[in-house]
């Protein structure tokens, strides 16, 4: 926390002045041939949904963390994620339906790579659901971690699912063998907003941690507070 | 090993006695495809589209009912503690309780699936495919679902919980199992889907096992 807690201000600004940037930059490039403005809704779309794969990751390396060191920090830590991580996702899927509309012509489809993120958004909902079912801290958190780790396994399955199952989304063409497809033109404010994201993430991240070390303070300090008065 | 075996036999015997054996699970399978041409038509030829999803649908949905009793009870009564003491690994209590929700409710669930299919229209000739799947699918849920009990252990809103948990973990079995039965079908092998399927259940199994043994073991403490 002592290192971690001069970062939180910093981190804010950074991302606040990248979203920015990255919002502005987004509103002026060229109109995309076949997709028209539309395009521009990727540039949500796209960091929403690296980020809620992302962030599910680290909510589950924390869960693996806390299993084996049993450290109450990476309990919080996975903790933190959990809102953020759903945000995220649920982001991702509603301006995927919002661009599908016009391009696809239709809301929603049962493709593998949309359905896959509706389920990293259940079991997002069902560590929050499992991690907040116990009156016991400790229980709660072994319990809840086991889940988080096992979800692991679906982040493979969103990130191959265009490749494994040819359906309606597109396959990467950001990262991928022989380079990227995108144009420079839409590039360079993609990466833009995608580390404007990933860094207000981690803004959000961090101060949440650092809210959950001080209430178990705060707790604590009241428990012992309590304890002095009855012994008095 | 005897341990193991007089676990099972405890446990199956409990599960027949105690409530009546898979007539539960087995009731609202039933009642649950009788909602279905009620509710979308009785048109056989508009059901059998819809059958393979449809089994699938009851057949997990019947697997959740009798979740909540696999390890709660025993935990409240304090067997999970005796288990513990025992010589029995954890994993293997695990084990054990899963083969058992399989043999008492998983199977006479899969051999339910048949009529229900029948029922909705599915052509007589899928029906060992159905039985073939639906087992081995029942398998897969009841280990996903022994995952999930383990992990509801003391939890204070027990069955629902399990359903969010699980249900989720659910969907694979679910895709390759009611795969098999479209592709059949339409005339193609449900080879692949099949093989999928049994992929699906043998890491069902390892991690269910692993997983709701975490799981006991987190709920001593």
């Amino acid at each position: 926390m002592r290192v971690t807690r001069p970062l939180v201000g910093p981190l804010w600004a950074i991302a606040a002045m990248l979203l920015a940037v990255g919002s502005v930059w987004a509103f002026r490039v060229p109109e995309d041939a076949l997709q028209g403005d539309t395009v521009r809704i990727l540039f949500i779309h796209v960091p929403a949904a690296s980020l809620g794969l992302a962030v599910y990751a680290s909510l589950g390396i924390s869960c693996l963390f806390y299993l084996i060191f049993r450290h109450s920090l990476a309990d919080a830590a996975a903790r933190a994620a959990v809102l953020p991580g759903a945000a995220f996702t649920g982001l991702a899927l509603v301006t995927g339906a919002l661009w599908g509309q016009p391009m696809w012509g239709t809301w929603w489809v049962w493709d593998a790579r949309l359905t896959s993120m509706l389920v990293l958004f259940l079991l997002y909902i069902a560590y929050a659901v499992l991690r907040g079912a116990f009156d016991d801290e400790g229980r709660a958190a072994r319990a809840a971690s086991v889940l988080g780790l096992v979800g692991l396994i679906n982040l493979p399955i969103v990130k191959f699912s265009v490749d494994w199952w040819n359906t309606l989304h597109q396959p990467a063409s950001l990262l991928r063998a022989g380079g990227t497809s995108l144009d420079p033109a839409y590039l360079w404010p993609l990466l833009l907003m995608m580390t404007a994201w990933l860094v207000l993430f981690l803004a959000v991240w961090l101060t949440t941690i650092h809210t959950e070390i001080v209430r178990r303070r705060v707790l604590a300090l009241r428990a012992r507070k309590a304890r002095e008065d009855r012994h008095v | 090993m005897t341990a193991a075996l007089l676990l099972l036999r405890r446990e199956l015997a409990l599960s027949w006695n105690g409530g009546g054996g898979p007539l539960l699970a087995c009731g609202f399978l039933l009642s649950l495809a009788v909602i279905v041409p009620l509710g979308a038509g009785p048109r056989l030829d508009q059901l059998a589209h819809l059958a393979p999803g449809l089994v699938w649908l009851a057949l997990s949905l019947a697997s959740l009912l009798t979740l909540e009793r696999l390890f709660e009870r025993d935990f409240e009564d304090g067997t999970l503690d005796l288990l513990a003491l025992g010589s029995l690994a954890d994993e293997v209590v695990v084990g054990v309780k899963v083969l058992s929700h399989w043999l008492a409710i998983g199977l006479p669930l899969a051999l339910m699936t048949l009529p229900v299919g029948i029922s909705l229209g599915l052509a007589p000739g899928q029906l060992p495919l159905l039985a073939l799947t639906a087992g081995l699918g029942a398998l897969a849920f009841s280990f996903t679902g022994g995952l999930g009990a383990a992990l509801a252990i003391g939890a204070r809103k027990g069955g629902l919980l399990i359903a969010v948990i699980v249900l989720p973990l659910f969907l694979p079995p679910v895709i390759f199992g009611a795969g098999a039965l479209v592709a059949q079908a339409e005339g193609r092998s449900p080879a692949p889907a099949l093989a999928l399927l049994i992929a699906c259940t043998l890491v069902a199994a390892v991690i269910g096992v692993l997983a709701g043994a975490a799981g006991l073991r987190g709920s001593r403490t």
